[in-house]
């Protein structure tokens, strides 16, 4: 579980963006990654192997633990894209991506 | 590729934008070079200096000083005139086996940027890629709540998060204690700092002493680390660790059971943040063919290189923590070196005037590197993290266990590259990254043999996954594409 430190402007940096449909808001410059975690959300996916949960675990880019659906598209690193406006986050199944 | 195109012919690529990266482009483009400046990040600054030039965290004492000077070399990028590609994922780095009609034989860069494949033709190329977290495999670290502590700092440093809900730190190693020290400044939770550093270490590191004496970052760290044990709980001699979610569930971390003097506590926790040390990032400097060793007291693999970070591979140098750990500053003073080599390599400069202009910055690096050889021996993690029992995880992605991997041994695997097709080990999307260290030291230990017997993961380009809509926007004749691929 993470918080924003309470001196950090939010207010006018404010991105709404969508989890698995769901409304949420996050700072301009998050990371994906950043903004689950930032909105409570630390699993973003199931393994394609086990089905265990995953979430975000090196943040530059290297363990690829913290893949998620962006806009449609699987398998993108939450943690090298940034949060946009609008944006759809969806968190994966593993098996079903697999599929795909 | 046909006729050069200017936009995407250089005389030097820097890949990399931390330390290292940022002085070596300013260096060169300075003395008259035409030089890009690659990074797959969207800021420049590195892991240090991330989000420098944007970090929400205003209050200057959070982040600490040796944070704060990384905006000072970005006035000499911008006035270098080097362009600075930030968003660029370079996913190969090759040198074509044959000389072009034209009798060059130019380095191709294959790279990826707002979501379409590029090619660039360069003369040198500077590889500034930096470090990664050495994996800290524990039963439990695939669980959801636990992350490296380099990765909590880069929350922090990005986006101004910090831990809510208990928080335990564990490892060992000056990143560690910095992280903890940030938070305090902060003003964030921490219930526990789980120190791993074996006991023995410091009777062998007590002879390194002196040196050390001498490193300019003694006060700070000491200051740093004094400070951090009189406000937070601190739990030395942690000999075991391991993450546990819910009973039956694995779906988020619960808590951390560590075993001390043969004892085994258990401690609540939404967020464990693991760290024993940084390790070279050298999957592509390895993809691109680069020599490596490995090296018995940072115990990891680096690339081999002469004094300017020159490379087995001509014209690819390396500088910065990629090419072996020595910190920020000494990064920034190879970042040079490397330069005014290439500089020199590219008949710019004549080795004299190269030879002579590297006086202060060697001078200079050898500052930074005082008392690195106390603090790689004082920290070098406990076998027990390097190669961990057999119910752990070590591949994350093909979620392989130590178990599984001895077991190869006992079958007949001799070392990683094995490893992949007994195991799938290593063929995940981490390309290794997460594991391999692991993998070395384990096969190692169950054979009885060094590491450096054992050897690595042989990697092939590319290095970061590239899509099919990326590469549409590549030129495709068969030689372009074994350029790339087959080099
Ligand atoms: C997560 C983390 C946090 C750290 N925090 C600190 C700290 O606070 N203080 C400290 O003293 N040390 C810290 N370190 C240690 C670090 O290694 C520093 O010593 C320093 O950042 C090294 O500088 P560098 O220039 O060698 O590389 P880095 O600063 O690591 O920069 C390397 C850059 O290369 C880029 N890169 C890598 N591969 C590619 C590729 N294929 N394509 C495009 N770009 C690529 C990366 O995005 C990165 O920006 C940290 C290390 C890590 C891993
Ligand atoms: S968190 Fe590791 S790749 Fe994104």
């Amino acid at each position: 579980m993470f918080r924003r430190l309470p001196e950090i402007e939010t207010a006018t940096q404010a991105v709404s963006f969508t989890i698995d449909g769901r409304p949420a808001s996050a700072r301009a410059g998050d990371s994906v990654a950043a903004a689950l975690l930032a909105n409570g959300v630390t699993a973003c996916r199931t393994t394609p192997v086990s089905g265990a949960a995953r979430g975000p675990y090196c943040m530059m880019g290297v363990c690829f633990d913290c893949l998620v659906t962006i806009d449609g598209t699987g398998n993108r690193q939450g943690c090298q894209v940034r949060v946009a406006p609008g944006m759809a986050v969806e968190t994966q199944n593993g098996k079903r991506e697999v599929e795909r | 590729m046909s006729a050069p195109n200017p936009k995407f012919d250089f005389d030097i690529a820097v890949v990399g934008s931390g330390p290292a990266g940022l002085a070596a482009a300013a260096l060169a483009a300075s003395k008259g070079a035409s030089v890009v400046l690659l990074d797959e990040q969207a800021e420049p600054g590195g892991q240090i200096y991330r989000a420098v030039t944007e970090t929400p965290v205003r209050d200057r004492k959070v982040l600490g000083p040796d944070y704060w000077h990384g905006a000072e070399l970005l006035g000499p990028l911008r006035d270098s005139g080097a362009a600075h590609w930030p968003g660029a994922v370079v996913w190969s780095v090759a040198r074509p086996r044959e000389d072009a009609a034209d009798g060059h034989r130019p380095i191709q860069i294959g790279l990826s940027r707002n979501g379409s494949a590029a090619m660039l033709t360069v003369r040198h190329v500077i590889l500034a890629t930096g470090a990664l977290e050495r994996p800290f495999p524990i039963p439990g670290w695939t669980l959801p709540g636990v992350l490296g502590a380099g990765a909590a700092q880069v929350l922090l440093k990005t986006s101004g998060l910090v831990p809510s809900g208990a928080t335990v730190m564990a490892g060992s190693g000056p990143l560690l204690w910095l992280l903890a020290w940030q938070y305090l400044q902060a003003g964030a939770r921490i219930d526990a700092i789980l120190d791993t550093t074996p006991k023995e270490n410091w009777r062998a590191a007590l002879p390194l002493l002196p040196g050390f004496l001498r490193s300019p970052y003694l006060g700070k760290g000491m200051k740093l680390m004094l400070e951090v044990r009189r406000k937070l709980t601190v739990i030395g001699n942690v000999t075991a660790l391991r993450a546990e979610g819910a009973i039956g569930g694995d779906s988020a971390l619960k808590s951390v059971v560590y075993t001390r003097n043969g004892a085994e506590h258990r401690l609540p926790a939404d967020t464990l943040l693991l760290h024993h040390g940084v390790i070279p990032n050298l999957n592509l400097a390895n993809a691109t063919g680069c020599a490596q060793r490995w090296d018995e007291q940072q115990r990891c693999w680096r690339p081999t290189t002469d004094e300017w970070g020159a490379t087995s591979v001509e014209g690819v140098s390396l500088a910065g923590d990629g090419a072996g750990i020595g910190g920020a500053r000494a990064a920034e003073e190879a970042g040079r070196l490397a330069a005014l080599d290439a500089l020199h390599r590219l008949g710019r400069i004549g080795r004299e005037q190269r030879d002579k202009a590297a006086v202060p910055f060697r001078a200079a690096l050898d500052r930074a590197l005082t008392g690195r050889a106390f603090l790689d021996t004082l920290y070098t993690p406990a076998e027990a993290f390097r190669a961990p029992a057999d119910d752990t995880i070590v591949c994350r992605c093909e979620e392989i266990t130590a178990g599984a991997v001895r077991e190869a041994v006992r079958l007949g695997c001799s070392g990683p590259n094995q490893a992949k097709s007994f195991l799938r080990c290593g063929m995940g999307p981490c390309q290794g990254r997460l594991c391999g260290p692991t993998v070395t030291e384990v096969i190692a230990a169950e054979r009885g043999v060094s590491p450096a017997e054992v050897g690595y993961y042989r990697l092939r380009p590319p290095v970061k996954p590239i899509t099919l809509a990326e590469l549409a926007a590549l030129p495709k004749t068969d030689a372009d594409i074994d350029a790339v691929f087959k080099h």
